[in-house]
């Protein structure tokens, strides 16, 4: 792992934002064709925010959704 | 200005009654997604439900500061995330704040290191942590980190929406951001190599 690997780790999380600039993003795409190990290391941060996501789609519990609704209509003033 | 005619006074609040109701349907149908934001905010399932309790109470008794039209679900995390202020961080304890030199690489070489290449070949990383490994791991960043991660890359806000949820620049977002996720790997190495 060298310079370019550095770089192209500086270039992460842009990359999966995408808000890197076209010429960031050459840069980045450039790198990762010819290296394996940023290569890796790219897919391993996209499942790892993928996990992060799925890992959090918890429903509501059960009757929350009622004790909301009974919160309609609420006075300013209560 | 002579007084409203009874019947222009009796439309006005119809109008109005059809607005709020409007409005609370709208926020009601959020709920689910307001939810996830406050679970992964807070320790505890009961800690969320309150919370979430609590916005809705506050928004609804606020719904014409709302301008409708603009987004309703950021509007919603701001009442969250301040009372969350308020409330949660008198009492929650103060994470130890540990330095954060690490690489966005970190977790990746760590597990690397521990498993072997192959680990990174799969999603089978992800199956060594568990639902708990998230939580746990949230929980032990600086809430000022955790804010940023949970409401960008779980409740799926950009920048800007979670800039407005804060009140901070955006620029601090951005670095809190990066700060926040190379936290939350720190925590994720610990739970999964532990």
């Amino acid at each position: 792992m060298g310079a370019p690997c550095d770089r192209c780790e500086e270039l992460l999380q842009d990359f999966l934002d995408r808000t890197l600039t076209d010429a960031e993003w050459r840069e980045a795409e450039d790198h990762l064709g010819g290296c394996d190990y940023c290569r890796r290391r790219y897919r391993f941060e996209e499942s790892l925010r993928r996990y992060v996501r799925t890992s959090s789609m918890e429903r509501m519990p059960p009757g929350l959704m009622d004790k909301l609704s009974e919160l309609r209509g609420l006075d300013a003033t209560a | 200005m002579s007084e409203p005619s009874p019947d222009t006074e009796a439309r006005r609040i119809a109008t109005e009654a059809r607005d709020r109701a409007r409005f609370e349907e709208e926020a009601l149908a959020l709920a689910d997604q307001v939810y996830r934001v406050a679970r992964r905010l807070v320790g505890s399932r009961e800690e969320a439900e309150d919370l979430v309790q609590e916005t809705y109470a506050r928004a609804f008794r606020s719904w014409k500061s709302f301008t409708p039209g603009t987004n309703l679900r950021a509007w919603l995390l701001r009442i969250l995330t301040n009372l969350n202020v308020d409330r949660g961080r008198k009492i929650q304890r103060s994470p130890q704040t540990q330095p954060l030199e690490e690489t966005d690489y970190y977790l990746a070489n760590k597990l690397a290191s521990a498993g072997g290449e192959e680990v990174l070949e799969t999603d089978e990383v992800v199956e060594r942590l568990s639902q708990d490994s998230i939580v746990n791991a949230l929980s032990e960043i600086p809430p000022q980190f955790r804010d940023v991660v949970v409401l960008v890359d779980i409740g799926d806000f950009s920048y800007a929406d979670a800039a407005q949820i804060l009140d901070v620049p955006i620029g601090t977002v951005m670095s809190r951001l990066h700060r926040g996720r190379r936290a939350l790997k720190q925590h994720l190495a610990e739970e999964a190599l532990s």
